[in-house]
């Protein structure tokens, strides 16, 4: 099954309705296993049991990233290949990006509670994480403020790549503004090295939220051709003469 | 229904359905927010300190930045022809409209202000407390910024020169807006006066903002 | 009801765009205002609807409702349609229904009369600019007002919605209503013509 095949919208819905079901089975055991071994495993000697919060914020952090990256392609199949697809997978991704995003933050933010005493502290990683949902939610807004998707799509690309260009460049300018205005931490989220029975719940972990993604993704982009079939049949409808 | 909620229903109507909605102010409203501790630095005390400054400025500009297209939608729509020669007054419909506009724009900004509070280590009385202000207080920046807005439509501009124009009016309201905020979180000074104060302006700015919009908005109908 | 104008002139942006204009329409006559563009046929019927105020002369209403001036009992049909895209063809129409006010028919029944009545539940900003002409040809049906002012009415209508449009003004006039017209080409009613600003 070619990229060719999938560009066509029918064939990606026929392809889709078929193996929807299976991952999201798939991420559901994932998802199960991965609880189970974080549940399970020994808690830390500084943090005690709240380090497990851990085994949802990195990937959650991770995947806020990755789906950015997603977009990015996205967008180049937009502005440079123009893939028929490109516009509904950036489309479709910008809110379940966002959404990953707002929970690397509130768990980020519930991590942090016992070592902080406040439920935000302006801490490097965290307000790069902060940054980045501003930059989902505008991008959300910019898709919306366009009545055509497809004229949209073109802004959105150039925005989206503007913004991967940008990411490292923030990251750094923050990383920087921290050690300006507060000695390094005692407490580093994700910590320096990772013993081995945390790694491994948290890659299992992070393989079913990526798994997650993939189908909440193509879900999503689902309804968003489903929803332009609407909008191209409505319009036919008020284009017809009065019956 | 009455020709004035018919009115005000349209306006939040449209503010609800286009492009991402009042939440845009909101959206910039957090971003500001965001932009602070970039510049004084993440200091939690000193964010605590500053945070109804914060809060209030931020609420202030995405007031008057989502202020300027109040008219100027109708304007170009050929709409406001149709309000002026319409069996309603234009100062109530101007009225009418600043309020489907603070409905929709203003109040997801005091909704928005607990989170927002959190985020500047503001403790749970201090944010109730910045809420409440803004609650009195964006009502008298919907309703002086309006007259910025009516003379966007006047003279064909928008953007910076009106916001150059409505931010002296809006001091009085950022002033009294932020005291009655710390006299509230601090103390000693009452809470009760400047705060008063806050609610006289938002009434005055009732009558005198539809007023001077209505007059604005006749000489810009050609 | 007679609408007349004496000695009307008009000055925008410092010139003068017309001078010492007489006009008169009376109940069930229709007057078309012709010349060619920039000649003022707009800026006429803006004076006449209150939206400009002229530089000399005046303008009178005879009979009509003694509590209301004479903007508040006539529509005006610009170039533009006032139409809002976010909201469906009937929230539109059933705003400016609620809005005007005073006598008022059904919103669903207007659409229908003129043939937009499949769009009803569609966005606004679906329709063709033909349709959005009869969108407002449907606020002249669901609000009723004595004058009409009427700006190039048949712009961007086909031959359906333009007879279906002289169908409405015969229906307007019948009733004692009262057109004034600006337009380019006939109007297809009889009726005495306004010329503005020299031949055409």
């Amino acid at each position: 099954m070619s990229l060719i095949d999938l560009a066509n919208p029918s064939r990606f819905l026929a392809l889709t309705a078929r193996i929807l079901p299976w991952l999201a089975a798939a991420t559901a055991i994932l998802l199960a296993i991965g609880l189970y071994q974080s549940a399970t495993a020994p808690d830390d000697y500084q943090q005690g049991a709240t380090v497990k919060i851990m085994f949802i914020h990195v990937p959650n952090a991770w995947l806020s990233m990755f789906v950015w990256g997603v977009m990015s392609l996205a967008s180049l199949g937009t502005l440079v290949w123009r893939h028929p697809l490109a516009d509904v997978a950036a489309k479709a991704a910008a809110p379940i990006g966002a959404a990953f995003t707002f929970l690397a933050l509130v768990t980020g933010s519930l991590w942090g509670r016992p070592m902080w005493g406040t439920y935000w502290e302006w801490d490097a990683r965290l307000t790069s994480v902060l940054i980045l949902f501003l930059m989902y939610l505008g991008l959300m807004a910019l898709w919306r403020a366009v009545e055509d998707p497809s004229r949209a799509a073109r802004a959105a690309a150039v925005l989206t790549l503007v913004g991967a260009i940008n990411l490292p460049i923030i990251k750094f300018s923050v990383d920087w503004w921290n050690t300006l205005h507060q000695p390094a931490s005692v407490f580093r989220m994700g910590g320096p090295t990772l013993d081995r029975v945390f790694l491994i719940p948290l890659l299992v972990m992070a393989i079913a939220f990526t798994l997650l993604f993939v189908t909440l993704h193509l879900a999503a982009m689902r309804n968003e051709i489903l929803r332009r079939r609407v909008r191209s049949l409505q319009m036919m409808q008020a284009s017809r003469k009065a019956a | 229904m009455t020709a004035l909620s018919a009115l005000i229903q349209r306006d939040i109507r449209i503010a609800l359905r286009i492009g991402g909605g009042a939440l845009i102010g909101v959206l910039f409203f957090l971003s500001v927010v965001v932009l602070m501790p970039f510049a004084v630095g993440p200091d939690l005390k000193l964010l605590a300190r500053l945070g109804p400054a914060i809060l209030w400025l931020g609420a202030l500009l995405a007031s008057l930045l989502t202020l300027d297209r109040l008219f100027m939608a109708d304007h170009d729509d050929g709409s406001l022809d149709l309000i002026v020669m319409s069996r309603n007054s234009l100062e109530l419909a101007c009225a009418a409209k600043a309020l489907a506009h603070w409905i929709a724009a203003g109040l997801p900004l005091i909704v928005a202000t607990p989170v927002l509070g959190l985020l500047l280590n503001l403790d749970v009385p201090s944010t109730a407390a910045v809420a409440l202000t803004l609650l009195a207080g964006t009502p008298a920046l919907t309703f002086t910024g309006m007259i910025g807005a009516a003379l966007a439509v006047t003279l064909h501009r928008g953007g910076l020169l009106l916001a150059v124009l409505v931010l002296p009016l809006s001091i009085p309201v950022l002033i009294f807006g932020v005291a009655a905020s710390e006299a509230a979180i601090s103390g000693p000074q009452s809470f009760g006066a400047p705060f008063a104060i806050l609610c006289a302006l938002s009434l005055v700015s009732f009558v005198v903002g539809p007023v001077a919009a209505a007059a604005s908005l006749r000489q810009g109908l050609d | 009801m007679r609408l007349s104008g004496r000695g009307v002139s008009c000055v925008r942006g410092g010139r003068e765009v017309f001078a010492s204009l007489d006009f008169e329409a009376s109940s069930g006559e229709a007057l078309a205002v012709i010349g060619r563009n920039g000649s003022g046929k707009t800026s006429l019927l803006r004076l006449i609807a209150g939206l400009l105020a002229p530089a000399a002369g005046s303008i009178a209403l005879d009979g009509g409702e003694a509590e209301l001036t004479l903007p508040e009992q006539a529509h005006y049909l610009g170039h533009r349609d006032a139409l809002k895209p976010a909201l469906s063809v009937l929230e539109n129409l059933g705003f400016w229904r609620d809005f005007l006010g005073g006598e008022v028919f059904d919103a669903g029944e207007s659409l229908a009369s003129v043939g937009l009545g499949h769009t009803a539940h569609l966005p606004a900003a679906y329709l063709s600019a033909g349709q959005r002409r009869r969108l407002s040809l449907a606020r002249l049906l669901a609000v009723r007002r004595p004058i009409w002012l009427l700006d190039e009415p048949t712009a961007a209508l086909d031959a359906a919605g333009q007879s279906l449009f002289t169908g409405l003004m015969r229906a307007h006039l019948a009733r004692g209503g009262l057109i004034i017209a600006a337009t380019h080409g006939p109007l297809g009613i009889d009726a005495p013509e306004l010329r503005i600003g020299g031949a055409t």
